[in-house]
C-alpha cells in the first residue's frame, strides 16, 4: 500500500513542477496515439461504410476478418512492422524505423479493425430501410453517407473512444518498433516499464497515474461530445 | 379521364436470387389519382413501389417521369427530389421533430428561415404543433407517423409512396391517420402509391387498385370494379367474396343466366345477371355481406336464389356475425347481432340463405385456385 501512496505523491509532484522529461513523454504519448487513432477512424470508418452499404460477394468474409484483427495482439504487429521497416526490409528506405512516425504506423494497425468493426456493427444496426428512406428525402450519396454515421454516432464514438483506448495503453508494439529511445520514442507505456525493471516503483506508479489520468480526460472529452448530442 | 401520366413503367423485372420477383409490363400512374397496391406479403408490393421511387434499379425495364426517360443516373437522383416515400416503420432521425420534418428541405439547402415556416405549417397540419420540440424517440407510434408524414408532404412531392405506412399501428390510430391522410391528398391533390395487404383500408383512399401476386399485377381498375368484377378467383378471394363455386351455364336469356352448381346432390341452380355461353363452366362469387338468412322461404320476395341449409360455425366479426353454412354447397353469410338472436342462429339450426341474381358475380377468369 505504501508505494502507491508514494508513487501517487510522485506523480503529483511530477504533475505539479511540470517534470520536463514526464511532459515530454506525456505529450508523445498523446500525440503518438492521438494521431493514430485520428489515421485508423479515417481508414476504419472507410471500411465499415464500404463493407456496410455495398454487397458483395466475400462479404462475410472481410467481416470475420475484421471482426479478427480487433484482437490482434501488439506485440505480433509490432514484429511485423519492425521487419517491413527494418534496414533491409520493404519499407527500409523510408527510414522511420525507432521514431515516434513507426509507433503511429504501428498504433494504427492495432486500432483501424477496431473502429472498423465496432464502427461496421453500429451501421448494421441501423434500419436497412433508413437507407432508402433517407435518398427519398431527396439525399445525395454524399448526404446519406452523412446522416448515417449522425444516426449512428453513439456507437461510432465508442468505437473511436475502444481504438483510442486500445493503443495509448499498448506497450508491446510501441517498445518494439519504437525502441524507447530517451527523448524521442519514450512514450507513457514503455517509461513505465522501464522504470519498473529498473526498481523504480514510485516513479512507475506516477506514469502510471498519468497514463490513467490520459485516458481519462480524452475518453470523458468523447464522451461529452457523445451524450451532449442530439435531444433529450 | 383526361389525365396525363406522371409516371410510365414498361416492362420492370426485378430478379433477387435468381428468382423473377417482379414482372410488371405496363404501368401508368395518372396525375392526382391515389393508386393502391395491394396483394398478400410477398407478393411484389414493396419491390414494385420502390422500383417506381428509382430507388431499386431494376434487372430491365424503363421508366418515364413526365415523358423524360430516367436511364441515366443523374436523372433518376433528379426524379428523387421530386417524389419522396414514407415506410412502415416511421425511421425517424435521432433529433426534434422539427428537424425530423425539416430533413428533406435541409437537404435541398434551403436556409433555416425559409424552413421554419413550413416546417411549422405542416406539423400543424398533421396535428403535431405543440411537439415541435420534442424528441423524436419520446413520441407514440401514432405521433411518429404523424411526423413521417409531415416530413414527406412539407416537400410538397409530385409523386408520394406509402409503404404499408399504417401496419404498425393500433386500430383506432390508425382509423384516425387514414382519414387525416385522405383529406391531405384531397387538398393538396397529390399523385401517390399506397401498398398495402388489407382491402378495407386502401378502399377508401385508392381511386384506383391493383391487385399483385406473385410479382405480377393480376387486375387493375377502379374500386368497385375489382370488387365485382374480379378477374379471377384469386383477386374474388382476396377483395373479400368468400364464396366461390363452379357451375356450368344451362341456359342464358335476356342477360340472366341459369347455372347448375358442380357440388351438391341433383346439381342446385343458381341465377346470375350477365352473359354466358351455354355449356360453358364458370366461377361464380357471392359476397357474404349479399347474402340473407331467413327461417323459410319467402316466395313474394325478387330474390331468385334461395337454398335450403345448416348453420356450421358461427364467428364474430367486428359489428357483425359470419355465418358459415351448408346448403350441399359451402356458404358464408353476415349477420348482425339482432339477427342472430332472432333466427337463433346456432350450429346444426335449419335455415334458408337467399341472394338476388345481381348478387352472383360470374368470373370469367379461372387459372389460379381460390386460396379460401
Amino acid at each position: 500500500m505504501d508505494l502507491i501512496w508514494e508513487g501517487l505523491r510522485k506523480a503529483l509532484e511530477l504533475l505539479l513542477t511540470l517534470d520536463p522529461e514526464v511532459l515530454r513523454i506525456t505529450l508523445l504519448s498523446l500525440k503518438v496515439s492521438g494521431i493514430a487513432t485520428l489515421l485508423s477512424v479515417i481508414l476504419g470508418l472507410g471500411l465499415a461504410l464500404g463493407v456496410a452499404l455495398n454487397e458483395f460477394p466475400g462479404k462475410r468474409l472481410v467481416i470475420a476478418l475484421v471482426n479478427t484483427g480487433m484482437g490482434l495482439p501488439p506485440v505480433v504487429v509490432g514484429l511485423f512492422v519492425t521487419v517491413l521497416l527494418w534496414r533491409n526490409g520493404p519499407f527500409g528506405f523510408l527510414g522511420i524505423l525507432y521514431t515516434p512516425a513507426a509507433i503511429i504506423l504501428a498504433q494504427a494497425v492495432i486500432a483501424t479493425p477496431i473502429i472498423a468493426g465496432l464502427g461496421l456493427a453500429a451501421l448494421q444496426h441501423l434500419p436497412p430501410a433508413l437507407r432508402l428512406q433517407i435518398l427519398s428525402l431527396g439525399a445525395s450519396r454524399p448526404q446519406m453517407v452523412w446522416l448515417l454515421l449522425k444516426e449512428a454516432r453513439l456507437p461510432l464514438l465508442a468505437a473511436v473512444m475502444a481504438g483510442f483506448g486500445g493503443v495509448i495503453s499498448e506497450v508491446g508494439a510501441s517498445i518494439m518498433v519504437g525502441g524507447n529511445l530517451k527523448g524521442s520514442t519514450r512514450v507513457l507505456t514503455t517509461a513505465t516499464v522501464m522504470e519498473t525493471s529498473r526498481g523504480n516503483f514510485d516513479v512507475a506508479f506516477a506514469l502510471s497515474f498519468i497514463l490513467l489520468l490520459l485516458a481519462f480526460a480524452v475518453n470523458a472529452l468523447l464522451t461529452h461530445l457523445q451524450q451532449r448530442s442530439g435531444p433529450r | 379521364m383526361s389525365r396525363t401520366a406522371v409516371l410510365q413503367a414498361r416492362g420492370l423485372r426485378v430478379r433477387r436470387n435468381g428468382a423473377q420477383v417482379l414482372d410488371v409490363p405496363s404501368l401508368d400512374l395518372r396525375a392526382g389519382e391515389v393508386l393502391a397496391l395491394m396483394g398478400p406479403n410477398g407478393a411484389g408490393k414493396s419491390t414494385l413501389m420502390l422500383a417506381l421511387a428509382g430507388l431499386l434499379q431494376p434487372a430491365e425495364g424503363t421508366l418515364a417521369f413526365l415523358g423524360n426517360d430516367l436511364r441515366a443516373r443523374g436523372d433518376r437522383e433528379a426524379f428523387r427530389r421530386r417524389i419522396t416515400m414514407v415506410f412502415q416503420d416511421p425511421l425517424l432521425f435521432d433529433a426534434t421533430v422539427a428537424e425530423n420534418i425539416g430533413t428533406g428541405l435541409k437537404l435541398r439547402g434551403l436556409p433555416k428561415e425559409e424552413r421554419l415556416p413550413r416546417v411549422s405549417e405542416w406539423a400543424g397540419r398533421l396535428g403535431l404543433g405543440n411537439l415541435l420540440d420534442r424528441s423524436a424517440k419520446h413520441l407514440s407510434g401514432g405521433e411518429a407517423q404523424r411526423t413521417a408524414l409531415a416530413r414527406a408532404f412539407v416537400l410538397q412531392p409530385e409523386i408520394l409512396f406509402l409503404d404499408e405506412p399504417f401496419s404498425s399501428l393500433d386500430a383506432p390510430t390508425r382509423e384516425e391517420l387514414i382519414g387525416d391522410l385522405g383529406r391531405l391528398l384531397a387538398e393538396t391533390g397529390t399523385t401517390a402509391v399506397i401498398a398495402t395487404h388489407d382491402q378495407g383500408k386502401a378502399a377508401r383512399l385508392a381511386h384506383r387498385l391493383a391487385v399483385m401476386r406473385e410479382g405480377r399485377i393480376v387486375q387493375l381498375g377502379g374500386l368497385r370494379e375489382v370488387m365485382n368484377h374480379p378477374e379471377d378467383s384469386f383477386v374474388a378471394s382476396f377483395m373479400g367474396m368468400e364464396t366461390l363455386l363452379k357451375g356450368q351455364v344451362a341456359s342464358c336469356q335476356d342477360g340472366l343466366v341459369s347455372l347448375r352448381l358442380r357440388k351438391g346432390p341433383g346439381g342446385r341452380e343458381v341465377l346470375a345477371v350477365g352473359e354466358a355461353q351455354p355449356g360453358q363452366t364458370v366461377l361464380i362469387g357471392v359476397r357474404p355481406e349479399h347474402v340473407a338468412l331467413s327461417l323459410q322461404t319467402d316466395n313474394t320476395s325478387s330474390v331468385r336464389n334461395a337454398f335450403p341449409g345448416a348453420v356450421i360455425k358461427v364467428i364474430p366479426r367486428g359489428p357483425f356475425y359470419k355465418v358459415e353454412l351448408d346448403c350441399g354447397f359451402f356458404l358464408t353469410a353476415f349477420v348482425t347481432a339482432q339477427s342472430l338472436s332472432e333466427l337463433d342462429l346456432q350450429p346444426g339450426r335449419a335455415v334458408v340463405a337467399s341472394f338476388k341474381a345481381t348478387a352472383v358475380h360470374l368470373i370469367r377468369k379461372e387459372g389460379l385456385e381460390p386460396e379460401v
